[in-house]
Order: structure tokens, then C-alpha cells, then sequence
């Protein structure tokens, strides 16, 4: 069968090519193995994990429900603690922001603290037009930066790598590098302390992410682990903190649940090592301008779509990729995003749209078999977010006046489902032909390829029923 | 005119526009709990910052200036204004630096020194404890360069739960959770100890008198 | 009590030999059972899919078909679970009140096989004989739709003579998937040969679910590789009897019959 696929998606494509890929596959079966059973044994010790998640759930689609005044309200906050805030509609209008930032401080080195909405909106490259490098600091980040490669998860980009190659990547890329490097964990981090050290001490501006901003405060939140967080947040003179605008929560109290849920879900730690809290500029303690930077990039289109909003309750924590069978097989870059994994699927086409072959491919990537909406801290449906997404797209199409091979199919399927009489006929021809399979359900080349078809059986069970039973309700 | 703020927030109002203007809101339910535990709380918090790998010492009100002597016997006690001067009691002005007029980086970095702080609020259920940067706990800087940190933790500043520390802190000053030692878990998700933060965590818990 | 068979239009077609032993295992518990045969399918494969469209009238069709019936029992957990979950909302996307309140009043008497058996009937030793080494997959939507949680165990344990063994990383997904298994026929396939991995470890014979359609996948792959493993469906293991021990054939046709020509 051909034309069905005529243009075959980017995302099969990329994944016949990942689950070739042995490294990759042992790379993350073990990795996504590790933290699975590490989270399940975390969550497993609150006993009102359902509540909290339950809260967290509640109180993000109340923020998303009161947008608009919970930003002017943290806009207020964060102005009259000393910092400013800054708006931008796109990606490029963050970019030229932020770009404009750095330049009036005359500097043209920045150090920065993970962050997606950075990698998002690609300032990095944005940064380096203009003549400012930009350095990532968390040790996953810098793996990749210095591979000159892309990111493959959101808490940990370098995932697909393991430390023997870590440790290639460092002795090929690592300008101090130490002759004798091992592969062991413990000296890969102490080759990224030493190899940053002089960037932190030396660093006047900074960009970072936030994981929470509280509206009622001002107050800007990021969790980390390595310390590296804390260095942006606190060497430099002048911190640009850049916000997507679904990252608010109300209150202060409001963390009270998120602190909770985010450790245990995302590092499946009790807590991580270090959370860092400040509420504009602090007097002889930390960056003396801090400038907060707001971005839309296609938020306000997810929001709009009754189904879809949801996944901006997100809080990145990256347990529906540790848990996905799809992600453990292709990893991330299969998913052509930043945002790879479950959440990926059902947020880049939202946010980029489904023009393109690999975002019209991506709420297909999943079996629907529900682990992501399972280990959700804050209870995004994502099986039922792509189905959305699916009959969207399906919908789309339906304006064509051709229609494609598929639809032609499932129009087939549906008339010949129309009723008992038709179906049993179907039966009846595909048992003499042996050919119903072919014709009813899909073309069936992939699946021929490495699984034997099932063969129609001779007799229905409706014509056993007639026969036997001799009459039926 | 039409600014980026104004624009953004015309488009989530239109996004909006499906669900009533100012309809009732469904509470938040907030039916989790305040805390896990109840009882034997200290304990608890020495349990958990030990899991993490944070050194946790024991010790009386009296006996904590023998405690900090015995860690500047090894190393400078570098300490930031404010600490309580009866911890200190005993030990040589040569063994004790001070934060204040403020070091710069590189003398944080260069010093071989164990930093001690107190802490606003320590957490038993996750073996956190909270610096709000007041007197007695330096900037965020001090407790962050150095490699080695030893805070000080009074047994009456052990709360249960992540919700009764929030309400105890002030979001207006830096707060600095700490969990341990700095750690990554970027190498095949397995976690190890020291990256860019102190290496060594070091907390002496003061039980009450 | 009057029971209704849903069969599902993929077991009618392609796996009448399950939906012969739910007929057989409900009669020999003393229960009398019919087949209303305006029934064809639940709208699953639309609908998960994205033909939302083309499922309200499969979704009206159900919802005449089963009307007065107090049980309706089908050996499929995807099924099933397609019903409960799924067709409430394509009456309200089809704005139409009557099927909602139609499909709201069924929803509830809409069981799966072991459900029916352990909640309803409550009977764990249905009288079957399976003389075999088996093991058991939670399919995806017995585990996360339907939390059959250990009902079909329950079940199996108490079969004569069977050998029944743990599936190590049992809860994982299988990779079939519906359309997923032709969309993304090589993750599909990466994901089937890990279960396999875990299935033959086992050393079973008989590999069962409560779902024909992952068993066609995983069964697919395992008469591909001539690998001395089978899979059937638990009915037809709850169906089985001493008398009648002569194992049934497998699903899938004979080694060298490779079926392409169609396609
Ligand atoms: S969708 Fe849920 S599980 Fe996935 S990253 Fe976001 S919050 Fe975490």
C-alpha cells in the first residue's frame, strides 16, 4: 500500500533511525529504568499524594483561569521590590529583550541556568549573533553544549549520553581538561566544578528560568541540584530572569504544594538539593538589577483550546518521559523539540502549530497506554490531549475535497460497521477471500514487515451464533 | 498603542472567552496533608539530611562551642555578622574569620575555611534546612563558595512538613533551601554528591537544654 | 438477570473462538446469555484516531443495540473501557441529549469478562482445567482504564492444573497501540520484542491478556520468530475444561504463510 504515508512523518522516521540505535537504547533503559523505580518509591511514602496532586492541578487551572490579572498582579510585586519586568509576544521579541539587556551592561559573556523557555525560544543563538556567548552551567547542559549536539529531556538533556562517552566528550571539548580523567561520575562533576568555577567568580550577568513566580509577591522561584543555579542567582550584578507566562501560582502558600510534588516527581528526591527564592533586588545580597522577562511564544494560542489548556498546568518535571515506552525507545530527539516525550507530543504542536510533517506526526507518537497521565503531578490527561489533537487534525483535513487514503479508510470502516447485515457480508467475503483484514483495517505493510497477520476466521462469531443458536436478540 | 503587555494580555482574555467572565470558581481542595509526621520530628530531620549525605551532629546548647572548636581546629571558622557570640566562645580571634566588611569571591573561593550559619527553619519530612540570609546566616554568596558548610540547627526551629516551614519564612528576604550537599543526578540519573555548591554539609543539631 | 454478549467487531471477525468461550464459560455458571446481533463495533479505532465524526453513529448503534439488557459483558478491557470513558463525550460533541442520557444509563452496566466474573457473579473458581505453563500481560487498559488490578490472577489461580508464572515488567506497554502499531510500525515493534524478552523469560507456553488485539500483535511477533510460545485470550483459558484438553489452535496461521499480498 502506498499514499497513505506519501510523505512519511518526521517522527516514524527519525524513531526507525533511534531504535537502531543500540548505545541509545541501553543508554536510556537504564537511565529512565533508574529514576522510575527510584520516583515510585518516593511518591509512594505520602500517603495523600492523590490530594496533593489533586491541589496542584486545582491551583494551575484557577492561575490559567485569572491570567491576565494574576501577571499585571505580579508585574505590580516585582516592580516595587526593585526589579523590571518585560514583555514579549514571540520568541523573537524575547531574544531581542534580552539581547538589548545584556548589551547595556557592555559585557559579552553571560552564564546561564537551565532553562526551557531559553532553549525554547533559542536565545543562545540569539545571544551569539550578537556577539555574547552564552555558557550553560547545569552539567547536563554543558555536555551537550560542548558536543555541540541538542538536548533529549527536560531535567536531563545529556540523558542519551552515558559516562563513558561523557567522558570523551569532555577529553575532545573541555578546554582544562584533566589528562587522567576517568570515566567515573564523581570526577566528571569535579571536571565541571573546576572547568566553571572562574566563569562563576568572574560572571556579571545571568540568565535563568524560574520554576514558580508567585504573583502575590513577586517572589521567583528555581530548584536545582548542583549548585549552579545558586551561582547565577547570586554572583552576578545583574540577572535576567526569563518567564513563561504559565508559570505563575497565586500565592506563596500556593509552593506549599508544588515543593512537594516537584522533587519527588522530577529527580525522585524528597527535596533538591537547593531551592533558591528571591523577590526582587536585595540589598547587598545577589544581582543588583534583576529584569523579568514575560513570554507568551504561542501560550495564549494553547490556552484558547478548551482540551488542550491543560497542558499548561505543566510544570516540567519530566516524569511522563521516564515512564513513556515510546520516549525509553527512540529518546528525545526523535521529537524535534525542546520538549520531547509525552508532554512534547501535546505542547509543540500546540504551541508551533501542525503545518509542518513533524509536528502533524507527534500526537501519533504514543500507544495511549496512559503511564504519563498515571505519574502526572499535577493530572494532565495527556492519551486524552492527543486524541484532541488527532480529531483537530482530522478535522482540518476534512475541508480537502479529496479525501486521504486514511480518511477514505476509516469512512469505509465506519459504513461497513454501519450495521449487523453490512458487517456479516464483509465477513462472509473476507473468509472466501482471506482478504477482509486488508480491506477493513489499515494497509498493513508495517505491520507485515515484522508480525505475522492474523488470519480472518472461516466462520464469525455472529454466523457461529446464527447457526447454533439459530436466532439472536 | 499597542505594547507587547497590553497584547499579551488581550490574547489571554480572548483565550478565555469560552468560560464565564467572572463565574463562580471551584475551590481548590485542599485535602492534603499539613504534615506527615507528628512525633519524634528532630530525629526525623537528622534521619533524612543523613540520607542525603549531610554529616549530622548531635549536641547540647552547653557543648556546642566545643563542637565549632573542634571544627576550627582543622580549619578557619569563617563566619558572617550576627552569629550568636556565645557559640563562638573559646576559640582564637586567628581562627575565626569575619564576613563583614563583605570578602570578595575570589577570597571565598581561596579561604580554606568551614563557613557556620544558623538557618531560619529546618524541615523533617525532606532533611532541608532554610537560610533566610538574616544576622547569623551571611549572604547567599558566604554559603555558597566555600566548600565546606556547617549550619547550626536548634531543635525548636525543626518543623514537619514543607507547609509549616512556607508559613514560618518571609518570601520577601533570599531564601536558600538546602538539601544535602550539591549533587547531580545528570550522569545516567544516578545521583552523586558535589558539583558547584560546598561539598561537605555539615549540620550540628542543638537538641534543648 | 439478562446478560448481553459484546462481543466487539474485531473478536467477531478475526477471534470468534473467544467469544465462543465467554458464550460457554457464562452457560456452564448457569447463566443464560444472548447475542443482540444489531451490535457491530464500540468506535474505538475512530475514535482514538481522531474520526470522532464517523463513531457517533457506531456509538448511537451501541447504545439501541444494548439498551434493555441489565449486564453487557465483553471480553475486551480496550472495548470496554472505550464505552465508559469515551462515549459520553462524543454524544455531547454530537449535541445530542438523548444519546447522552442513553449512553450515561449503559455506561455503568458495561463489564468487562473478569469484572463480571469476580464483582458481579463473585466467583474466582469458574471450573476451568489448564493444564499449561502460563503467564499473564495486564494490558494497558485492564492496568490504567479499567484497574482490573489482580481480578484476572484471582481467576487463574484457582484453574486446575495450570502453572501460572509472573511476567517480570509486567505493567510496560506492549507497543500495539490501535493505529500506532501502522503509524509507528518500529517503535511498535522495538516495544513488542522488550515484552517478548520478558515473556520468554518466563518459559511459559501460553502467554494471555485480557485484550485479543495486543495479543495479535504480540502473537505476530512471536509466530514470526518460531519462538514455542502462543498467545490466547484468558476466556479462553477460564473456558477451558478437563475433558476437553486438547490445547486450541493458534491464532495465527502456520509458519512460512506470510500474508502480504493484500496489502
Ligand atoms: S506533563 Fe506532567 S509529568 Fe510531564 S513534565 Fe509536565 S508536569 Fe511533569
Amino acid at each position: 500500500m502506498s499514499g497513505t504515508y506519501l510523505g512519511m512523518p518526521a517522527f516514524p522516521r527519525a524513531a526507525r533511525a533511534a531504535v537502531a540505535d543500540t548505545q541509545l537504547r541501553r543508554n536510556l533503559e537504564h537511565a529512565t529504568g533508574t529514576i522510575r523505580g527510584r520516583r515510585a518509591e518516593v511518591v509512594a511514602e505520602l500517603d495523600d499524594w492523590a490530594e496533593l496532586r489533586a491541589a496542584g492541578a486545582a491551583i494551575k487551572d484557577h492561575t490559567l483561569r485569572h491570567l491576565d490579572r494574576y501577571l499585571v498582579q505580579l508585574e505590580e510585586a516585582i516592580t516595587a521590590a526593585g526589579g523590571t519586568v518585560h514583555w514579549a509576544r514571540d520568541a523573537a521579541e524575547a531574544n531581542r529583550i534580552i539581547t538589548d539587556l545584556v548589551r547595556e551592561t557592555g559585557e559579552t559573556e553571560v552564564v546561564k541556568v537551565k532553562s526551557m523557555a531559553t532553549q525554547e525560544i533559542g536565545l543562545n543563538d540569539a545571544l551569539a549573533e550578537a556577539g555574547i556567548m552564552a555558557w550553560e552551567t547545569d552539567l547536563a547542559e554543558l555536555i551537550v553544549q560542548l558536543d555541540r549536539d541538542r538536548p533529549s529531556h527536560i531535567l536531563v538533556p545529556a540523558i542519551h549520553r552515558n559516562r563513558a562517552e561523557i567522558r570523551e566528550i569532555f577529553r575532545r571539548a573541555m578546554a582544562d581538561v584533566p589528562a587522567d580523567l576517568s570515566d567515573d561520575a564523581t570526577a566528571l562533576a569535579e571536571a565541571a566544578r573546576r572547568h566553571l568555577r572562574r566563569k562563576f567568580l568572574a560572571a556579571r550577568v545571568a540568565v535563568s528560568g524560574v520554576n514558580f513566580a508567585v504573583a502575590e509577591t513577586g517572589t521567583l522561584v528555581v530548584l536545582e541540584s548542583e549548585g549552579n543555579g545558586r551561582m547565577c542567582l547570586t554572583m552576578p550584578d545583574t540577572l535576567i530572569s526569563v518567564v513563561g507566562i504559565e508559570k505563575l501560582v497565586p500565592t506563596w502558600a500556593d509552593l506549599e504544594v508544588f515543593l512537594q510534588l516537584l522533587p519527588r516527581s522530577s529527580t525522585a528526591e524528597r527535596m533538591n538539593p537547593y531551592t533558591s527564592t528571591w523577590t526582587g533586588v536585595h540589598p547587598g545580597d545577589g544581582p543588583q538589577a534583576l529584569h523579568v522577562v514575560l513570554v507568551d511564544n504561542g501560550r495564549t494560542g494553547v490556552l484558547a483550546d478548551r482540551v488542550g489548556r491543560q497542558a499548561l498546568r505543566c510544570i516540567r518535571c519530566s516524569a511522563c518521559l521516564n515512564v513513556c515506552p515510546v520516549y525509553e525507545r527512540v529518546g528525545g530527539h526523535a521529537y524535534g523539540s525542546v520538549y520531547p516525550g509525552p508532554i512534547g507530543a501535546i505542547l509543540t504542536p500546540q504551541l508551533r502549530g501542525t503545518a509542518g510533517p513533524l509536528e502533524a506526526s507527534l500526537p501519533y507518537a504514543s500507544t495511549l497506554c496512559g503511564a504519563c497521565y498515571e505519574v502526572c503531578p499535577v493530572a494532565i490527561d495527556i492519551p486524552e490531549v492527543l486524541v484532541h489533537l488527532r480529531a483537530k487534525a482530522v478535522d482540518a483535513k476534512r475541508r480537502r475535497v479529496l479525501p486521504t487514503a486514511e480518511r477514505a479508510a476509516m469512512a469505509a470502516a465506519a459504513w461497513t460497521l454501519g450495521g449487523p447485515r453490512r458487517l456479516g457480508m464483509a465477513q462472509r467475503a473476507a473468509a472466501r477471500a482471506r482478504r477482509l483484514v486488508g480491506r477493513l483495517r489499515w494497509p498493513l505493510t508495517g505491520w507485515a514487515e515484522s508480525r505475522d497477520v492474523p488470519t480472518p476466521a472461516p466462520e464469525s462469531f455472529r454466523a457461529w451464533w446464527r447457526r447454533t443458536r439459530g436466532r439472536t436478540e | 498603542m499597542i505594547t507587547a503587555r497590553n497584547e499579551v494580555l488581550g490574547r489571554i482574555r480572548a483565550a478565555l472567552a469560552d468560560l464565564p467572565a467572572d463565574g463562580a470558581d471551584s475551590e481548590v481542595p485542599r485535602k492534603y496533608r499539613r504534615a506527615h509526621h507528628d512525633t519524634g520530628l528532630v530525629d526525623l530531620f537528622a534521619e533524612r539530611a543523613a540520607d542525603y549525605r549531610a554529616v549530622v551532629r548531635h549536641t547540647l546548647p552547653d557543648e556546642l562551642p566545643a563542637v565549632l572548636h573542634a571544627a576550627a581546629r582543622v580549619r578557619t571558622l569563617l563566619v558572617p555578622p550576627g552569629v550568636p557570640e556565645k557559640w563562638l566562645r573559646g576559640i582564637e580571634p586567628g581562627r575565626l574569620l569575619l564576613d563583614g566588611p563583605a570578602l570578595t569571591p575570589a577570597v571565598l573561593d581561596a579561604v580554606d575555611a568551614v563557613v557556620v550559619t544558623g538557618c531560619a527553619v529546618a524541615i523533617a519530612e525532606t532533611g532541608t534546612v532554610v537560610l533566610d540570609h538574616g544576622p547569623g546566616q551571611g549572604r547567599r554568596m558566604l554559603s555558597l563558595v566555600p566548600d565546606h558548610h556547617l549550619v547550626v540547627v536548634c531543635a525548636d526551629q525543626v518543623v514537619a512538613d514543607v507547609p509549616e516551614a512556607l508559613a514560618r519564612l518571609d518570601p520577601r528576604r533570599p531564601l536558600t533551601f538546602v538539601s544535602g550537599p550539591s549533587a547531580t543526578s545528570d550522569i545516567e540519573l544516578t545521583r552523586v554528591e558535589g558539583v558547584h555548591g560546598p561539598r561537605d554539609l555539615e549540620i550540628v543539631l542543638v537538641s534543648h537544654g | 438477570m439478562r446478560i448481553g454478549l459484546f462481543i466487539t467487531c474485531f473478536n467477531d471477525t478475526l477471534f470468534p473462538r473467544t467469544g465462543k468461550a465467554v458464550t460457554a464459560l457464562l452457560e456452564r455458571l448457569g447463566h443464560t446469555v444472548v447475542f443482540p446481533a444489531e451490535q457491530t463495533c464500540c468506535g474505538q479505532m475512530h475514535l482514538n484516531t481522531g474520526y470522532q465524526r464517523e463513531a457517533i453513529p457506531l456509538v448511537r448503534r451501541f447504545a439501541r443495540a444494548f439498551a434493555d439488557l441489565d449486564a453487557i459483558v465483553t471480553p475486551s478491557a480496550s472495548c470496554a473501557g472505550t464505552v465508559r470513558d469515551h462515549h459520553a463525550r462524543v454524544a455531547e460533541s454530537a449535541g445530542d441529549d438523548r444519546l447522552a442520557t442513553e449512553v450515561a444509563d449503559i455506561a455503568p452496566r458495561v463489564y468487562e469478562l473478569t469484572e463480571f466474573l469476580v464483582d458481579v457473579l463473585g466467583v474466582t473458581d469458574v471450573g476451568a482445567a489448564f493444564p499449561h505453563r502460563v503467564t499473564y500481560h495486564p494490558t494497558c487498559h485492564s492496568l490504567r482504564a479499567l484497574r482490573l488490578g489482580d481480578r484476572p490472577l484471582r481467576l487463574l489461580r484457582e484453574v486446575r492444573g495450570i502453572e501460572l508464572v509472573d511476567l517480570p515488567h509486567a505493567d510496560e506497554c506492549c507497543g500495539f497501540g490501535g493505529t500506532f502499531a501502522m503509524k509507528n510500525p518500529d517503535v511498535s515493534v522495538a516495544m513488542g520484542t522488550d515484552k517478548l524478552r520478558h515473556v520468554l523469560s518466563t518459559r511459559a507456553e501460553v502467554l494471555c491478556a485480557a485484550d485479543n488485539s495486543c495479543l495479535m500483535h504480540l502473537g505476530g511477533l512471536l509466530s514470526r520468530l518460531r519462538a514455542g510460545t502462543r498467545v490466547m485470550h484468558l476466556a479462553e483459558i477460564l473456558a477451558a475444561e478437563e475433558k476437553a484438553m486438547s490445547p486450541a489452535r493458534p491464532h495465527h496461521r502456520a509458519p512460512g504463510a506470510r500474508r502480504t499480498e493484500h496489502v
